[in-house]
């Protein structure tokens, strides 16, 4: 692991790398909390055009020469499209790669430069990174679940860490006998729940939160979200990657759209009160696509943004449509 | 129509989800489910569409009850893409579980042709459900059970692919039921609400 300090750039502590402050996160002892800079995935794999046995190897990029920062004090909201490798960008962070990725960029947590090996001796501790996974098959089916929250505890914080999960449970409606149960046995609310309860648990100075709120009803979304605030209020840092940027909007303090791979705008919050504020032509079309506002994706597939549906534009005519579902009933 | 008629049912060891509960959704119709995190939503879609059988009462589409064999005229997309498909098959391989899909259908819900030859944990989890949706329109259902299915999407794709499926359900006639968290999401959609823990309906 490399000591390097990284205070250096950060002389003028308002004016650095194209960010701006909000007036309650700060650069503890003079450096972020989790900085990534110029963040490369590709990912090797087989000429799928070749000839079976021909075929050479090349690589396939996904996210290209990406930079965020997140401070202590803060939550970061990163939005974009699905695909757009957010929770590649999660996992990373985390150290969690596949076998064949190629990852090239520097990755800082809490002023050191961290490797595959110094971020997995951080993960899950206390004073470390906690993920919010996205995918409730993160949870182990076979350990009851009030075990998994609790985690393995040495001699003498067991209850502690018993205790503590009673409380997060009370906090987020689950009942005692959910403790006893296996995965399976729960709603997907529920084991949205546990996945966050787990997070909470383990005492993290930065929290990951890959699509953190789906399954949630709207109040124990907000609850959950209101319980990062929290968490950054009292020194924490949070990267909250969600697609639902109306929640997002309710407690992040800046918001990075993301988008093939890479941030094409970072903005404040306040920006997304009207898209007229808005530079980049996606970030416009997610405004405009949710449910609250237009509920429409005309703009984005004129914008040329969604390559992939390259076909759909030319079934679907060039008028812009919106959906008017309630015309129809 | 498809009708659950007084069924009741729970899981072992708990008290029943439903006692005596009915509801029934003309072709045509969109009916929102509504209910508390954890008080049956997603169940009673397994049970509409007879991945769960009730222990008293019937799941009737069309006064028939469902087939045991066969395609099943109702098709449940569920809420976690990456379990509802093999993850050591091909993606090619899983949309062919439904027979023939038209390219039209993979066109418009924006499925690359590069993805076919991927394995599930190649696949982003908006991209997974693409195909789940895909899968089941394929099998051509009469009715389609839409749970949570666009909560892993980012707004301008959700929006895509929900005005497809509109047009999809009025051409082909078919009724949906569908679970959303989203108030803003079901009032665009429903045509109207069922409380699966009253059973009692509203309008939107």
């Amino acid at each position: 692991m490399e000591e390097r300090a990284h205070s250096a750039e950060h002389t003028h502590l308002q004016t650095h790398h194209h960010h701006s402050h909000t007036a309650s996160s700060h650069h503890e002892r003079g450096h972020h909390l989790l900085q990534v800079s110029s963040l490369s995935i590709g990912f090797r794999m087989y000429d799928p055009d070749a000839p079976y046995f021909a075929a050479e190897q090349r690589v396939s990029n996904v996210i290209e020469d990406l930079s965020i920062s997140v401070h202590v004090g803060e939550i970061v909201a990163v939005v974009g499209a699905s695909g757009s490798g957010k929770t590649l960008l999660a996992d990373c962070i985390m150290g969690l790669y596949e076998p064949n990725a190629l990852v090239t960029g520097e990755v800082w947590f809490d002023g050191q430069n961290m490797g595959a090996d110094s971020l997995a001796t951080v993960r899950g501790r206390a004073g470390g990174i906690a993920l919010v996974p996205q995918s409730v098959s993160h949870l182990d089916p076979l350990m009851r679940v009030g075990k998994q929250v609790e985690g393995f505890s040495r001699r003498g914080e067991g209850s502690a860490r018993a205790a503590r999960r009673v409380k997060l449970f009370e906090r987020y409606g689950l009942d005692e006998s959910v403790g006893r149960m296996y995965p399976f046995e729960l709603s997907g609310g529920m084991a949205r729940r546990v996945l966050l309860c787990c997070a909470l648990a383990g005492d993290p100075k930065l929290i990951i939160a890959d699509e953190p709120t789906p399954g949630l009803d709207l109040d124990l979304a907000v609850k959950a979200l209101e319980d990062f605030r929290a968490f950054a209020d009292e020194g924490g840092g949070v990267m909250l990657i969600t697609h639902d940027i109306e929640l997002a909007l309710r407690v992040a303090d800046r918001v990075a759209v993301f988008r093939d791979g890479t941030i094409v705008e970072e903005t404040s919050v306040e920006s997304f009160a009207s898209p007229d504020l808005l530079k980049h032509p996606f970030s416009k079309a997610l405004w405009h696509a949710l449910p609250e506002h237009d509920f429409s994706w005309a703009g984005a597939v004129e914008g040329s943004m969604q390559q992939g549906f390259g076909a759909c534009v030319s079934a679907g005519g060039e008028k812009p449509s919106s959906v008017s579902g309630k015309e129809e009933a | 129509m498809l009708e659950a008629k007084n069924i009741t049912f729970g899981y072992p060891g708990t008290k029943p989800l439903y006692d005596g509960f009915s509801i029934a959704v003309e072709p045509g119709e969109r009916v929102a489910l509504a209910a508390p995190s954890g008080a049956g939503k997603t169940t009673l879609c397994r049970l509409l569409a007879g991945f769960e059988r009730p222990w008293k009462g019937d799941v009737l589409c069309d006064g028939q009850p469902l087939p045991r064999t066969g395609t099943c005229p109702v098709q449940l997309v569920g809420q976690h893409p990456e379990l509802a498909l093999d993850p050591r098959i091909r993606m090619s391989r899983s949309l062919e579980e439904a027979g023939e899909v038209p390219n039209e259908l993979l066109s418009a819900l924006g499925i690359r042709s590069e993805w076919m030859r991927r394995y599930p944990h190649e696949l982003s989890g908006g991209e997974l459900q693409r195909f789940c949706i895909a899968r089941a329109l394929a099998a051509r259902p009469k009715y389609l059970i839409a749970d949570e299915i666009s909560t892993m999407l980012d707004a301008v794709t959700q929006a895509q692919i929900w005005s497809f499926l509109l047009e999809e359900l009025d051409r082909k006639h078919m009724g949906l039921v569908f679970v959303s968290h989203s108030p803003a999401l079901t009032k665009r959609l429903a045509t109207r609400i069922v409380n699966v823990t009253t059973g009692k309906t509203t309008g939107t």
